[in-house]
């Protein structure tokens, strides 16, 4: 049986301890760990950007990443989105647009647009097609997440 | 007299008759009358006293919800089509 | 130029608007709960061993080394599963199916495909019990394999299982074969119809194994109490559905059984199959503790239920004028291991689209060592439909006549009599045909290297049995409880209609979705029926809770209930202007005047309104790589009324974009031994935000006569047309015409060194 490691971070913004076994992947830990069950599975391969989250300003597949390896860094994850304010305005446009269907792939596409539009606010409907070509939605075909995404980028 | 459709495949018990009338009030009297006049075409639609599974029943159109108890009305059209679960 | 149209005839307060969806809030915070985030206290993580050989015969299965290994809890084989003790006799009629849902839980003599479970384990956690599979040990008789639809037929094929025989419409064939059944339709004489033809061109077809795709892997969490009940959270299209495979399979009543569905990350028919429930529940049993599992991607590929391959041969005879005098086609679709492929609803949509007098079609339900496949969005006409409009395209190139003229020539209105003889009722094919034809797309020059290509596509939508209830509050509020899962705004669209019928707010109606002993029998979301079926049960429900309003009201007042009416949310007194009532004005006198208000209705309903949608599409074909480019894409269809149009809207681009996924990129890989060689999202490439353009829509709204508010059903013929509309504007750019699904940068290349030009 392996052992247990203890791994200190930031999770949207509190300092965090928690103990895992370096086998656990990030998204194991967030979800199974943590209880932060907003961070979805899809494939568990890097593949469709479900678990997508953001680590020290970049998004990652949380599914890639080991636990262990959230040593020292920050995480944001979909739960840490929203403030006692209201919800983020990525995730009003993408309520006012219907940019979901299912919801599973929501926190996963909220979270890659987010780190778009942090860095660059006024990403136009290519460069956003582009950003999110990692994140695979079923339900949509897209149309209304790029749309939602629109309405928040300053490009007109 | 409701106009019963007789299925392709079943024609060859009809003598190639792909339509009759019979009188009835609902699907099961319609088997009944189509098993005097086609002895054998009864065990072609019906399984355990059932419509068979891959079979559906419509009435003037529209599919029937109780099988054998669904009511045929005076001039009603029935069909024996393909089922169709919906999304199954 | 306007992206997303709604041509509507009538509008409604509620009905019609875009209000936010009810369960929003809870989706893009990732508070809401779906199946995987269930934990009980104590769960226990349940893995299958599944099958390597896509054939083979199990000789025997030893779990010992398994259930020794530290941390393992339980393992169930099929030894496990009632099937195993009942004898052939005792279950007589039953023997068939029973075997057949049993071993598709847990294999107990022969694994029929690669996936298939032979046995299942359930540990502290997921990853001793992935070490524990390891230690399971099977011995197998590989045995040849057959994964292709045409050999599957043949009658040196291997057979999938040795006591099959055709159902030829009730009668039984004479030696064992994997066709299980066969279908026959005709209307007319088609040898008349061809000889009367100026034009006759006959093709064949063929289409891949495609998956839904849907992002939430299949999961389940079940707790089989001491007391005998079985509880289960699960990610389904359809709990009570999951409730009667779990029941059947275990041999236990249904009402011992409650399936609690929690939300669903995208099923499109995939979700209807209970792949885990009673494999975890047995596990719950042996061990006393919760149980719960989650399939791999992997696993999803290759042991949930992907959509059949078909090969198609479709014939058809037109009048140098154009209209159509015959039409034929066979359809033979893969079942996969068991039967059950929808070979019969393909056949009953081929020429739905068309009013021709003379016509035949033949199914035919195949199995091989493919999984057992499942409903896909339309389950069947998508394929129908590439033959279809792909042979029709051909016949309209050889007439030089426009393809929507050809269509609007021959298109089926109300009371054209299909082959399989139904008439149809109001449809708005034509309808949507002329928007087609009049949309900025269609009249829009093309450029030069762009091919375009249209398409038509039908489903007949269904009703099926809904529940609803509805409490009035003593605010004014009502509370909507349903059995319907909402995989994508149906809680907003039933609310929308319950809203409506009162004549209140859509703020106020608070829709819930409930397990199954909270509600009456609710079938499948699924079939595009929820919003017609369900919405009719919100309806009646509604209409229920307005009479007992009147009749408080008459209480209250001391009157007649006949001199009482109800006006768009308003309780009013006939003759005397002083008595009324607002609907939460009354609501509060409740409490007082003999407590709450409960309104219900459970529908079998008749009366859906048929679906179709026309697709335009532009693409562009790279000489050198041979990729396809979608760079336009247009769907118009029929809704009846969009309840909610952005959702209306958002079913027609999902369809669209799947039906581009399976135009052009989606397909299983078989090996030389039968094995699918690209079961991941990286290898089996479904369309991503950069391969696609935005999905303009046009919602053409021809009420459905069926239903008050008019609605039809959305959820599927958006992935009919797009799969020839694909191939058609390929044609149309490359002159190449692919006649093979997907429609790869390789095929292209290839079609292009055959026709001797790149």
């Amino acid at each position: 049986m392996p052992g247990v490691t203890h791994v200190q971070s930031t999770l949207n913004g509190e300092v965090i301890n928690f103990l895992c076994e370096p086998r656990q992947s990030l998204l194991e830990v967030l979800r199974d760990v943590l209880g932060m069950t907003g961070t979805k599975e899809g494939c568990n391969d890097g593949n469709c950007g479900a678990c997508t989250i953001i680590l020290d300003g970049r998004i990652v597949d949380s599914c890639l990443v080991l636990g262990v390896e959230a040593e020292g860094r920050e995480m944001m994850t979909i739960e840490g989105m929203a403030s006692a304010e209201g919800l983020h305005p990525l995730q009003q446009s993408f309520l006012e647009n219907a940019a979901l269907q299912c919801g599973i792939c929501t926190p996963g596409f909220l979270l890659a647009s987010k780190s778009l539009l942090d860095q660059e606010p006024d990403a136009d409907e290519g460069r956003i097609r582009h950003w999110l070509a990692g994140n695979l939605c079923r339900c949509t075909g897209y149309d209304k997440i790029i749309r939602a995404v629109m309405q928040v980028s300053t490009a007109k | 007299m409701a106009k019963i459709f007789i299925p392709t495949m079943l024609q060859s018990l009809t003598a190639g008759a792909k339509q009759v009338d019979v009188e009835a009030r609902n699907v099961r009297q319609v088997i009944e009358q189509l098993e005097v006049l086609y002895p054998g075409i009864k065990d072609r639609l019906v399984e355990d006293g059932q419509i068979r599974p891959n079979l559906a029943i419509a009435i003037d159109g529209d599919i029937a919800i109780m099988g054998m108890l669904e009511k045929v009305g005076e001039n009603s059209e029935v069909h024996f089509v393909p089922a169709i679960g919906g999304g199954r | 130029m306007i992206s997303n149209q709604v041509l509507s005839e009538v509008e409604f307060n509620v009905v019609g608007k875009r209000p936010l969806r009810p369960d929003g809030v809870d989706k893009v915070t990732g508070r809401a709960q779906y199946g995987d985030d269930t934990n009980l206290t104590g769960t226990l993580r349940a893995k299958v061993l599944r099958s390597p050989h896509p054939h083979a015969r199990i000789k025997s299965i030893d779990t010992s080394k398994a259930e020794a290994f530290p941390g393992v809890r339980a393992v169930v084989t099929a030894k496990d599963l009632p099937f195993a003790s009942l004898s052939k006799d005792e279950l007589g009629g039953e023997y068939t199916a029973l075997k057949y849902a049993s071993d598709h839980m847990l294999a107990s003599d022969k694994a029929l495909f690669k996936g298939h479970p032979i046995a299942a384990l359930a540990a502290v956690n997921a990853h001793v019990a992935e070490s524990a599979l390891a230690l399971i040990q099977v011995e197998y008789e590989v045995l040849k394999p057959v994964v292709d639809v045409r050999e599957a037929m043949k009658d040196d094929a291997p057979l999938i299982h040795e006591d099959l025989r055709t159902n030829d419409m009730g009668e039984t064939g004479d030696k064992p074969s994997n066709i299980a059944t066969h279908m026959s339709y005709s209307t007319g004489d088609i040898d008349k119809g061809f000889a009367e033809a100026d034009l006759v061109m006959e093709n064949e077809y063929t289409t891949a194994t495609v998956h839904q795709g849907y992002i939430e892997p299949h999961n389940t969490t079940a707790f089989w109490n001491s007391d005998g009940q079985l509880n289960i959270w699960t990610s389904t299209q359809g709990s009570f559905q999951v409730r009667g495979t779990v029941a059947g399979v275990l041999r236990i009543p249904v009402s011992q059984v409650k399936v609690i569905p929690m939300e669903i990350g995208g099923g499109f028919g995939g979700k209807i199959t209970a792949y885990l429930d009673a494999i975890c529940a047995v596990l719950s049993k042996k061990t006393g503790a919760p149980v719960k599992a989650l399939m791999t991607r992997t696993e999803v590929f290759e042991a949930s239920g992907p959509a059949p391959a078909s090969w198609m041969r479709v014939k058809i005879g037109v009048k140098n004028n154009g209209k159509m005098t015959a039409v034929e086609a066979e359809i033979a679709m893969d079942a996969g291991a068991y039967p059950g492929s929808p070979a019969m609803q393909a056949i009953v949509c081929a020429f739905a689209c068309y009013d021709v007098e003379n016509g035949k079609v033949d199914g035919y339900d195949v199995v091989d060592n493919k999984p057992k496949t499942a409903a896909y969005r339309a389950p069947g006409s998508p394929q129908a439909a590439f033959a279809v409009e792909s042979l029709i395209d051909e016949i309209c190139g050889e007439l030089k006549m426009d393809p929507i003229d050809f269509r609007l020539l021959n298109a089926a209105k109300e009371g054209t009599r299909r082959i399989e003889g139904l008439v149809a009722r109001r449809i708005g094919l034509v309808e949507c045909l002329e928007a087609a034809r009049d949309h900025d797309h269609y009249k829009a020059k093309l450029d030069e290297g762009i091919g375009r290509g249209v398409a038509c596509g039908y489903w007949p939508n269904r009703g099926f049995q809904s529940s609803v209830v509805m409490t009035v509050n003593y605010d004014g509020v009502v509370s909507l409880i349903m059995g319907s899962v909402d995989i994508g705004g149906t809680r907003a669209s039933i609310a929308q209609q319950a809203a409506e019928t009162l004549g209140i707010a859509y703020e106020d109606v608070k829709p819930t979705v409930v397990d199954t002993d909270s509600i009456g029998y609710t079938f499948i979301t699924g079939g595009s029926r929820t919003a017609f079926a369900t919405g009719l049960a919100a309806i009646n429900a509604a209409e229920d809770v307005k009479s007992q309003m009147v009749s408080r009201a008459a209480k209250i007042w001391d009157t007649d209930e006949d001199d009482i009416e109800y006006v768009a949310g308003i309780v009013q007194h006939k003759s005397d202007e002083e008595l009324k009532f607002t609907f939460k004005d009354l609501a509060r006198q409740l409490a007082t005047t003999g407590g709450s208000i409960s309104g219900r209705a459970s529908v079998d309903p008749t009366g859906e309104g048929n679906g179709y949608a026309v697709h335009i599409v532009d693409v562009t074909v790279d000489p050198d790589t041979g990729k396809t480019d979608v760079t336009r894409f247009t769907a118009v269809q029929d809704a009846g009324k969009a309840v909610h149009p952005s959702y209306v809207e958002g079913q027609m681009q999902g369809g669209a974009v799947q039906g581009i996924g399976w135009a052009l990129n989606e397909e299983y890989f078989f090996d030389d031994s039968g094995k699918m060689m690209n079961p991941t999202f990286l290898d089996y490439r479904m369309p991503t935000s950069l391969d696609l353009p935005m999905i303009d829509t046009v919602i053409v709204e021809v009420a459905n006569p069926g239903h008050p508010y008019g609605v039809r059903g959305v959820g599927e013929a958006s992935i009919v047309p797009p799969m020839a509309a694909i191939g058609n504007a390929v044609h149309a750019a490359t002159g190449h015409r692919m006649r093979s699904l997907p429609i790869t940068p390789g095929r292209i290349l290839e079609a292009g060194w055959e026709n001797g030009r790149s």
